[in-house]
């Protein structure tokens, strides 16, 4: 389980990620869930994050959103329902889902600024991220957040600094409930089996567990009392799938793209060759001069 | 807690009602989780707002705040409509058979005996039919009209399913749903267990909330039994030790009580407190009164106590009246009390009418604060712009600001809600000057007995008397008090049996508090913690977490007062022949010869089942149904509206209030009428999950969790007003203003009540002007004054207040 050998890096070759038995895995039980934020706290003490004091915006969030300094924030959903006439308060974490086939990973285009481990788990690599923002964009989730003050992506680690020397996340730890846990993926799945059962008898017909195929399944999951319907819980995507460009641009046009280079690689030599080298003419020193006066 | 903690997982229901338990203990509520998980237990959440609790219920139900007695009382009455209460308990362990004497009544509303110029029962008549024998007399077929049972038929039968509705605001439909599922726990192996905290405490009629259910959970035979009993969620970590230590006005450690102005010396004070069994055998314990109140005043002025004169009865004060803070900030009001220590209290926000907390404190000539934070009452002269608004030129009051350690920075014991005493350790040192209070108080103590020495004074004799044999005087230490508390031998005690043999050897830690006596031979602090630090050591240090019978008891972590015993009246877990009423969640057993099992038996251990009884700190040895005097306000409790409330009460709209609640007459006129058109929304107030009390909005992480007061209403209610989701709103009410942003929900709706459309206002508390969080207002400015008719906490869940939407300040 604390296996933490690199297997995929971002903008290199690497094999895509094979699933095993060390995958770890959080399970973030939502009909568990009481929305105390001590998860929210654990996560910023244990980070050292130093989030601003915020303001009420007329509901219990806060902070309101994902932050570079807030890595998991709960969302609130008031919703009715219809068929049952009852009023359901429905609580969920949110926070990096560390998928199979993370979006970040894949749109990220400084090499090794993202990382994912033989457990699952995705990380950043802040002195290699270049701030670009990709990783926002490639996110089905919409997770990473930009700092204004260095200029580099944030997100939950899933605490892979306490993970590699064998302890679970600080949220699952501070958890009171249990609602969140944390093991190896199949453990995390039993348990979720259990859960649901349990849900199904409580006449939560649609119980289910949250692990979406469209990202080759996360190392985040949650039990759903409406697994039907993730959109529920404060817009959880219901079918998550990597944006087609981050696709296009890390499939076609990453070939279409490199076959470009070469071929221009290719017509640089054939020019030297023909042509021979570039030489610098008494015009190109003078528009030079000229720029650099004027800066 | 009856039970503990622990004991939760036990259950098949939780009922949270008068609570909030998800998000004001979320650590304790991981046991209803652990019910629900493992044993499919239910959980039902009653309470005006659809809260953090009831996200995860199986089913929750609306409730007008003040108005729990009359829901209670109509559970209590479908249990006995359908014949839903466990028989065999209620004949044997409750008062049910009891005959209750001629003269005793009840009528729209009232008891006999009330004198409404005193505010006052004359409860001369609630007491038992007493027999020739002596005992009261009993009907074991339960047919005479006047035994308790058939009187409380009689009192219950008012409230019908509708009569609820119309009281409470709860859908019918909805009341019988939960009144169904309670009612299925009166099956012998059925259990429910009941979670309260401050929603049942801090009403008018806190007291009789309480006892309503207690009632029910006699009939449904859950009190005693492993996942059940009546368990108060303390607000404080050790705000059962405040109680069980004696920090209120009118008691002495381990629940003595102080003497009235009448009882002038020792024999009339024990005259009253001498609890005869009131049915034969019965082990009626409180007789052992003197043992304990002997033995504590050996423990605070040693050889002074003596025989000849009554144990220093003399050195203890003599109430004319009860001093709880309601009146002493009334005396401060009127220039009657002229200093006041505030030790580890926050009275600006938290005591009610803040407006009149202000111009009390500003009357003192002096005010010490002892405190590790910057409480708002330490600097309550200070002019905060509008979140604390004084003109401090005008305040001559000295402010003494000690600051001391918190409990991570001590050592100690901790008394939970389970009634463990858990022993911690400091995590950290102190920062800068902090003293820890005992260290401060030791140093008042020691120029206090100086000034007596040196300059004598009118009565010198408590102070210099005082027991302090601690090797550093200046600095006592935790451990050397917690010996003192647990009590000690004071004199060799030779076996009565044997007289080779000593029963207790002077010098000695007594091992418990049935070795106790009046002979001024022991001396104890405080009684019900004997046991917890023995010649064995510090039981409260213990931290072995094996629980050999799976039942959540624990016996070797910590020590549990009383006597270490992990479940209170557990006796009753176990049928008349002493058999558990369900094998598979044992506590005790009768083997034959004695009492065993998984908990320390709640009885003598050798009393044959069948004839002591369970309740043995009753007189009667089983349970109350019916008290006789030892409520205020009535031997049943009756639905009484708040003092403030939308509507008159059903029961009699000429009653306001709590008929005998204690209110003097200036806060009176500071009150709206019922259905008032000024203030026409009923409010409450609670505490949010992200916050502890005015503590954590000095810790930037809470701060940001939860920065800003706001109130919640309805979205009816802010449609009505013209109010936005995080609008900003005015909130009034007849004694204050606050201002804050407006959470609108649909976990809040109007209810109907008497007919009249009834919006409910929710006020959370964790806002003043110091520490890291956004300045803000608490519910203390709008609250009454006002406090339960028994023991004076005050009306804090319910009252009246008007909303209209403001605009913002300009940023």
């Amino acid at each position: 389980m604390a296996t933490m050998e690199l297997v995929r890096r971002s903008a290199s070759s690497s094999p895509a990620f094979q699933p095993g038995a060390q995958e770890v895995a959080k399970l973030i039980d939502v009909s568990k869930c009481i929305g105390c934020k001590a998860c929210q706290a654990a996560c910023l003490e244990w980070n050292d994050l130093r989030e601003e004091v915020g303001f009420n915006d007329g509901t219990l969030n806060n902070p309101h959103d994902l932050t570079p300094a807030s890595f998991t924030v709960m969302r609130f959903t008031e919703w009715e329902n219809a068929a049952t006439g009852n009023l359901e308060f429905l609580i969920r974490k949110d926070g990096c889902m560390h998928c199979s086939d993370p979006g970040c990973l894949k749109a990220c285009p400084a090499p090794g600024a993202i990382v994912q481990y033989s457990n699952g788990i995705v990380d950043f690599d802040h002195d290699k991220c270049i701030g670009c923002g990709y990783c926002v964009k490639g996110c089905p989730f919409n997770i990473p957040r930009i700092s204004k003050a260095d200029n580099k992506a944030y997100k939950c680690t899933l605490c892979s600094d306490r993970v590699a020397v064998g302890q679970g996340p600080a949220c699952a730890k501070a958890c009171p409930t249990k609602a969140i846990s944390f093991g190896t993926k199949q453990e995390m799945k039993d348990l979720a089996d259990k859960r649901i059962n349990d849900l199904k008898s409580r006449g939560y017909g649609q119980a289910g567990l949250y692990d979406p195929p469209g990202v080759n399944g996360t190392h985040v999951m949650y039990v759903l009392h409406h697994n039907d319907r993730p959109s529920l819980y404060a817009g959880l995507p219901d079918n998550p799938k990597i944006s087609t460009v981050v696709e296009l641009w890390k499939g076609v046009a990453k070939y279409a793209g490199l076959a470009f280079i070469g071929l221009a690689a290719v017509g640089a030599a054939v020019h030297h060759m023909v042509a021979g080298p570039n030489r610098v003419s008494s015009e190109d020193e003078e528009n030079a001069a000229r720029l650099k006066e004027k800066a | 807690m009856t039970n503990s903690w622990t004991d939760i997982k036990n259950t098949d229901l939780v009922l949270i009602m008068g609570g909030n338990a998800a998000e004001a203990h979320p650590c304790g509520f991981k046991w209803v989780t652990e019910a629900k998980a493992n044993r499919g237990a239910k959980l039902i959440v009653v309470d005006p707002r659809f809260t953090r609790s009831a996200s995860v219920a199986d089913f929750y139900a609306p409730i007008r705040q003040g108005t729990d007695i009359a829901f209670l009382l109509g559970v209590i009455n479908y249990c006995l409509q359908n014949g839903k209460i466990q028989k065999d308990y209620v004949a044997n362990y409750t008062n049910a058979s009891l005959v209750v004497k001629e003269g005793y009544s009840y009528k729209d509303g009232l008891f006999s005996g009330y004198d409404e110029s005193k505010r006052d029962y004359d409860r001369s008549t609630w007491d038992y039919e007493i027999g020739p024998d002596g005992y009261a007399v009993t009907d074991t077929t339960l047919q005479h009209p006047r035994c308790v049972f058939n009187l409380l038929k009689e009192h219950v039968a008012q409230y019908t399913p509708e009569f609820v509705e119309r009281i409470c605001g709860t859908p019918k439909d909805k009341f019988l749903t939960v009144a169904k599922m309670v009612s299925e726990t009166s099956a012998p192996d059925k259990v429910m267990t009941s979670m309260y905290a401050l929603g049942w405490t801090q009403h008018s009629k806190g007291s009789q909330n309480i006892r309503g259910m207690a009632m029910l959970q006699l009939l449904l035979g859950n009190m005693g039994l492993a996942g059940g009993g009546m368990n108060a969620l303390r607000g404080h970590s050790n705000i059962q030790g405040l109680t069980d230590v004696g920090l209120m006005s009118n008691l002495l450690p381990g629940y003595l009580t102080l003497p009235s102005e009448k009882e002038t010396s020792l024999a009339p004070y024990m005259q009253t407190r001498l609890f005869k069994p009131l049915r034969p055998d019965q082990t009626s314990f409180w007789q052992n009164y003197k043992k304990f109140f002997v033995s504590f005043q050996k423990a605070m002025y040693g050889p002074a106590a003596t025989a000849e004169n009554d144990w220093a009865f003399d050195y203890l004060p003599k109430l004319d009246v009860t001093y709880d803070v309601l009146r002493a900030f009334d005396l401060m009001d009127q220039g009657k009390m002229t200093g006041y220590f505030c030790q580890g209290f926050n009275p600006l926000l938290s005591f009610p009418d803040r407006g009149k907390v202000t111009r009390a404190l500003s009357k003192l000539k002096w005010l010490v604060t002892m405190d590790p934070l910057e409480t708002e009452t330490s600097r309550f002269w200070e002019n905060h712009g509008k979140y604390n608004e004084v003109d401090s030129a005008s305040i001559q009051t000295e402010v003494f600001q000690l600051p001391s350690t918190c409990f991570a920075e001590d050592e100690g014991s901790l008394t939970n809600s389970s009634r463990w005493l858990q022993w911690h350790w400091p995590g950290a040192d102190a920062p800068g000057e902090a003293k820890s209070d005992v260290w401060i108080m030791a140093q008042l103590w020691k120029r206090l007995k100086t000034a007596y020495q040196k300059d004598g004074g009118a009565f010198p004799d408590p102070i210099v008397n005082l027991v302090w044999n601690y090797k550093n005087p200046d600095d006592p230490q935790p451990d050397e008090i917690a010996r003192e508390v647990n009590g000690y031998v004071l004199a060799d005690v030779p076996d009565p049996t044997d007289s080779s043999k000593m029963l207790l050897q002077k010098g000695k830690q007594v091992p418990a508090f049935a070795a106790l006596r009046d002979d001024g031979t022991t001396a104890c602090g405080c009684w019900i913690y004997s046991g917890s630090f023995t010649e064995a050591g510090n039981m409260m240090a213990r931290r072995d977490n094996k629980d050999p019978g799976d039942m959540g008891a624990y016996l070797n972590w910590a020590f549990a007062w009383p006597a270490n015993r992990r479940v209170l009246y557990n006796r009753a877990s176990a049928n008349l022949e002493g058999q558990p009423w369900d094998p598979s969640r044992k506590l005790i057993a009768w083997d034959g010869s004695k009492w065993a099992g998984n908990d320390i038996p709640d009885i003598a251990p050798t009393a044959k089942p069948g004839t002591v009884m369970p309740f043995i700190m009753n007189q009667e040895g089983v349970g109350k149904l019916w008290v006789r005097a030892g409520m205020r306000d009535g031997p049943f409790p009756v639905h009484y509206e708040p003092f403030e409330s939308p509507i008159n009460n059903p029961v009699n709209p000429k009653i306001k209030g709590n008929p005998v609640a204690r209110v003097f007459k200036e806060d009176l006129a500071r009150m709206a009428e019922n259905g008032s058109k000024e203030f026409p929304y009923a409010a409450t107030s609670y505490r949010l999950t992200e916050h502890f009390h005015y503590w954590t909005k000095h810790v930037q992480v809470n701060a940001v969790l939860q920065p800003e007061f706001f109130v919640e209403i309805s979205e009816q209610l802010a449609a009505e007003k013209g109010i936005k989701p995080g609008g900003w709103v005015k909130v009034s009410s007849k004694r204050g203003q606050v201002e804050a942003k407006a959470v609108v929900t649909k976990r809040i709706k109007p209810l109907t009540c008497d007919g009249k459309t009834v919006h409910v206002v929710g006020i959370p508390i964790h806002w003043g002007f110091m520490g890291a969080a956004k300045k803000g207002f608490g519910p203390n400015s709008l609250t009454p004054f006002v406090g339960d008719a028994n023991i004076e906490t005050p009306e804090f869940k319910a009252f009246l207040v008007n909303v209209e939407p403001i605009p913002g300040p300009v940023a």
